[in-house]
């Protein structure tokens, strides 16, 4: 059973069309990655997968729930990094993954478990505030594998990471994490080499929908020409 | 649904109190607006009608102040997304907000209180008090629910400081009139009596309808 199936997904804001008969596929385990221009219906993408967007035409299938209506189902089965943290800056890493840890019923060791993995241990207990956006980002990244959700959506997720912290996170939310990834990115070359099946998006439509291993960087780079 | 709520009331009175964002704001402006009434009336003391009127009107343009804060940190920070993406009852975040708000709006009136008693109010509190308390507490509490829904309401808005505040006065407008009337009593010289039934009455049956409205829309205005 695919682990992520679109038929004809439409989205708008008011008149603007955010993404138009988007269709995809993506089994267990596989990697889906999306390129695009900036406004090109990438986060849109993301937000109607992980249910906090409604989808206004076509069918959505996540981990085997129809969209919007059986949403209950799959969440606390998703995993979502995105622009944002989701985290709250005046609490401490250590008091915002415990908040997360306890809305998805997760035992606290958990919590000490993904410091430790992301390196925050030493700064656990300071206001989020005075973190640097790297650091913010690895406690987002732990917030979004706290519960071991099944299918991870991750918007630019190496995004403020320098080098180390990407080695840091990549066993959480790399392909070796082993969960179907639906990665929206603007990097072809690390992308691609990450991808099982690429979507190419430009305003909203699909542009272009193949397997990873029939793509060269170039036809990528073209998207954003 | 407990273990929800406590989570994210302990994470609400955290972030209060980490950035002092409503309390101090809320009991500064009650303090500050009966020191313009001391001034503005030009009497010394005032008592009865007068005295209520201007403690409730204070007491809810001050909690005005901690409604529309209510939802900002979530908004601007991404806590409504990361509560959503959690398998929970959406419900057990009005019950976290209503029970914040109520717990910010008796902070504000452990301050207001003493100092509406010493700048403005003629008769002594001290026999009338425990009424006062108890009605107080049913203003409270229908604050808290139409404060919690009005603000969850307008904070996905562009307009959430115009509209909060033009949603909510009138909806709070009977609880302005009904804890005025109950209240006038305890505050005339000689405590005229106790407050009235069927003012505490209307008090609770507004508490009621709006608490049930807010638990029956809540769900809706957190959807997309």
């Amino acid at each position: 059973m695919a682990a992520v199936q679109v038929e004809g997904l439409s989205r708008h804001y008011g008149e603007r069309e955010a993404l138009d008969g988007v269709s995809l596929s993506l089994q267990e385990g596989q990697t889906l990655v999306v390129f695009g221009p900036n406004g090109a219906g990438k986060t849109t993408l993301l937000r109607v997968l992980a249910t906090l967007l409604r989808p206004h035409a076509g069918e959505v299938r996540v981990l085997g729930a129809r969209l919007p209506g059986e949403a209950w189902a799959v969440r606390g089965r998703i995993g979502l990094l995105g622009h944002e943290p989701l985290l709250y800056r005046e609490l401490t890493a250590r008091e915002n993954l415990r908040f997360h840890a306890r809305l998805h019923d997760v035992a606290a060791g958990r919590v000490e478990e993904l410091l430790a993995r992301v390196r925050l241990e030493h700064r656990a207990d300071e206001p989020l505030r005075s973190l640097s956006r790297g650091m913010v980002q690895r406690v987002a990244v732990a917030r979004a594998v706290l519960h071991a959700p099944e299918l991870l959506l991750l918007d630019e997720p190496r995004s403020n990471l320098d080098p180390a912290a990407v080695e840091l996170v990549d066993p959480l939310i790399g392909s070796a994490s082993g969960r179907t990834r639906v990665i929206c990115s603007h990097d072809p070359g690390g992308g691609l080499a990450e991808a099982d099946v690429v979507l190419g998006l430009r305003d909203g439509r699909p542009a272009l929908l193949r397997a990873a291993g029939e793509l060269r960087a170039e036809e990528i780079v073209e998207l954003y020409r | 649904m407990r273990r929800t709520v406590g989570a994210l009331l302990r994470k609400e009175l955290l972030v209060e109190l980490r950035t002092l964002e409503s309390v101090p704001g809320m009991s500064l402006f009650a303090v500050t607006t009966f020191v313009v009434f001391h001034f503005a009336l030009q009497r010394s003391s005032v008592d009865g009608d007068l005295a209520a009127g201007i403690l409730w009107v204070t007491l809810l343009f001050a909690a005005i102040l901690g409604i529309n804060r209510l939802f900002v940190a979530d908004a601007d920070q991404g806590g409504f997304d990361g509560f959503l993406l959690a398998p929970v009852e959406r419900t057990a975040l009005l019950v976290a907000k209503a029970l914040a708000l109520l717990a910010y709006l008796v902070a504000l009136e452990i301050v207001a209180v003493p100092a509406f008693a010493l700048l403005l109010l003629g008769p002594s509190l001290g026999q009338a008090m425990p009424q006062l308390l108890g009605v107080l507490a049913l203003g409270d509490l229908g604050i808290a629910a139409i404060g919690t829904l009005v603000a969850a309401l307008a904070v996905r808005t562009r307009a959430r400081d115009l509209l909060g505040p033009l949603l909510a006065l009138p909806l709070l407008v009977p609880i302005v009139i009904g804890g005025a009337r109950a209240t006038s009593p305890l505050l005339t010289l000689g405590h005229a009596g106790d407050p009235p039934t069927r003012w505490l009455l209307t008090l609770g049956l507004y508490d009621l309808v709006f608490g049930l409205i807010a638990y029956a829309l809540f769900d809706f205005l957190l959807e997309d």
